[in-house]
């Protein structure tokens, strides 16, 4: 495929840019300051076939605009919060995602996550490494994690891997989702407050989308309460992030494991200082493992479309 | 119990409390629950130090109630002849001198399966922290410098990887099912085969670490047990291999560790125990491929609420005759 002109729209692992760059003719939309952005799209229009994007930069509606050559946009990544599905479909552009390559990996940090809140991890290591381990049977008590109900607000590929985890806990499983799910045993909530009220435990696992923007918002997490802890490895958008700030710093909320935020690569600084927060920075895919398979997922599709084969993981 | 029964005891109805001795104070929930039920000889209370206020009120005691990792030396157990109980507050009972109890025919019950969800849930916790970089990323985060620096450096997968679990009762089953739900492959060392355990068993630690990914270790700290993972089977497990210990810090050659974690020669750690705590060595403290905890993976109200039914439930059936409930095996 190396008449293929591919946007790359983020810096990434190396391997992904490394393959692109061999097999294709890649233009690297990072390396253009934002401002020049436009002009840089305008001078590669012509040759830009496909684009491939990340949960930062996607294909929005004023990016396909200005890429009228555009066939494929092959996302790196398998929430397709920022691509503009409609207009692709419109327009005749396929889309492509990374699902079920890196499910594992997001369940794993998810069930991580939860355990660092809750058995406060985080926390003991900032105690042992500020030398401050002076006396034994120096502790206070943390909660326990197996046991307690785990509410999964969406119960697709990455929900039902964190229910089957956290069920080897000992967790009982509730769940909310837009119907309920006919072949399980977990308990279905038909609001997103009445699973919040009744778990001890809330894990945002749902795509971003009109319905889902601040799923999580301030009635659910007093719902949750002070005993309760929230993680999220879906969007930062998920949450009403400022409320979720004053939710914990005024205690109304038990803790909260985060993975993404509405403004990333910003977080706010007001969480710097709790010691009932763990805060880690968009890695729910970030293993060498996932994010190869993701590359490999992502040139094969481009591949395939450039060879008029099947594509092997279609969206649109 | 309400505090009428208290207040109404006559010296009489005190009298028919068994007697309990302990050897420093003990958790105010624990000690008033366990006070309906026992009376206790406390020598700190007295101004006579410890082996003289033993001579000479410690003469008729038959059980011994060890918050804490108190030794429970031969030196010790000279001062009470009648003991024939002790009760130990922990999983592990290496601070016990169990050859001398079994000599005398002193029965030993431990926290029996009061702490296992807990410090399963421990280890699998600093497992994934380690592999994932929860708390290093944490730092990074918190410092200031994702908007600067840019992405955190990726960790590892999980799912797929080998893990070599040295001792497989209570604690170390727990951990094996958790790892199991999240792909692990599951490989063990215990004393003897378990038959009825489909995981691949391994006789020697230095084959286990040879096969495995990620050693954690769930074992009993023994005489036999000291250093278990010693330079060898640190070698032997590798550049990329991950060492998580929840048991006790002398099961690993901590010298050897921190140098192997140094040198590159093992790929990081995840303790919660150290040979001389509260002492930690320092090197550890500049290291972002390890996750490290102050002894604290029984701390949750439900395992001290366990420990303490556990423990009142021993004394209880001691002092009626009845069969211990967690009277530890040898």
């Amino acid at each position: 495929m190396e008449s293929l002109g591919v946007l790359l729209t983020f810096p990434t692992n190396s391997y992904l840019e490394e393959e692109l760059s061999k097999r294709c003719k890649l233009f690297r939309l990072w390396e253009t300051p934002p401002e020049k952005r436009r002009e840089f799209l305008r001078a590669n229009a012509a040759s830009i076939r496909a684009l491939v994007g990340n949960s930062g930069v996607g294909a929005d509606a004023e990016m396909i605009d200005a890429l009228p050559a555009l066939e494929i946009v092959a996302s790196f990544g398998v929430g397709l919060d920022k691509v503009d599905l409609a207009k692709c479909r419109k327009k005749g552009i396929r889309v492509t995602n990374t699902p079920d390559v890196l499910t594992d990996d997001v369940a794993d940090l998810a069930i991580g996550l939860a355990l660092a809140t809750m058995r406060r991890i985080c926390e003991a290591d900032r105690y042992v490494r500020s030398g401050a381990w002076k006396a034994k049977g120096d502790y206070k008590l943390t909660s326990k994690f197996s046991g307690k109900t785990v509410g999964i607000i969406g119960l697709g590929r990455i929900g039902l891997a964190i229910a089957e985890r956290a069920e080897a806990f000992d967790c009982p499983i509730s769940y909310y989702s837009r119907s309920e799910k006919p072949h399980t045993n977990y308990k279905y909530h038909s609001s997103v407050v009445d699973l919040a009220a009744n778990c001890h435990v809330l894990i945002v696992a749902c795509a971003l989308t009109e319905e889902t923007r601040h799923i999580v918002n301030r009635e659910v997490m007093d719902a949750l309460g002070p005993k309760g802890v929230l993680v999220n490895v879906g969007r930062g958008a998920h949450v009403d992030e400022p409320e979720l700030v004053s939710a914990l710093l005024e205690g109304r909320l038990g803790g909260a494991a985060l993975d993404v935020f509405e403004q990333e690569p910003h977080v706010p600084e007001q969480l710097f200082g709790l010691d009932n927060v763990v805060l880690v920075p968009h890695a729910g895919s970030g293993t060498w493992e996932t994010r190869k398979a993701m590359a490999d997922l992502v040139l094969g599709n481009l591949e395939a479309h450039a060879t008029n084969k099947p594509l092997l993981t279609p969206v649109v | 119990m309400s505090a009428e029964n208290h207040s109404e005891e006559t010296p009489a109805e005190e009298q028919e409390l068994p007697l309990v001795l302990v050897l420093r104070p003990i958790f105010p929930h624990f000690h008033d629950a366990l006070a309906t039920k026992f009376r206790f000889l406390k020598p700190w209370e007295s101004p006579l130090p410890r082996d003289e206020f033993l001579a000479a009120h410690a003469g008729a005691v038959q059980a011994l109630l060890c918050p804490g990792p108190t030794p429970v030396d031969a030196q010790l157990l000279a001062y009470l002849p009648r003991l024939e109980l002790v009760v130990a507050s922990s999983a592990g009972v290496n601070h016990i001198d169990v050859a001398a109890c079994r000599r005398r025919g002193i029965a030993i019950t431990n926290a029996g399966n009061a702490f296992t969800d807990d410090v399963a849930d421990y280890a699998v916790a600093l497992l994934i922290d380690v592999l994932r970089k929860i708390s290093a990323s944490d730092r990074y985060v918190r410092r200031g410098l994702w908007p600067i620096k840019g992405d955190y450096p990726l960790g590892r997968k999980l799912g797929g990887k080998r893990v070599g679990i040295i001792g497989l009762g209570s604690i170390g089953s727990a951990v094996a099912r958790r790892l199991d739900a999240i792909g692990c492959t599951i490989l063990y060392h215990s004393r003897t085969k378990k038959p009825s355990v489909s995981h691949e068993f391994f006789s020697n630690v230095t084959d286990l670490a040879a096969e495995s990914e990620v050693l954690i270790i769930t074992c009993a700290l023994t005489a036999e047990t000291h250093h278990i993972v010693d330079k060898e089977v640190m070698l032997a497990l590798g550049k990329d291999g991950i060492i998580i210990n929840i048991g006790r810090g002398a099961l690993v050659d901590e010298k050897e560790l921190v140098r192997c974690l140094m040198e590159g020669e093992i790929g990081g750690a995840g303790l919660d125990v150290f040979e001389n705590e509260p002492a930690v060595p320092q090197e550890l403290f500049h290291m972002d491929n390890v996750v490290l905890s102050h002894h604290q993976a029984v701390f949750t109200p439900e395992s001290f609420h366990g420990l303490l039914k556990v423990v009142m439930g021993n004394l209880e059936a001691f002092f009626s005759n009845r069969p211990l409930l967690t009277p530890i095996s040898e």
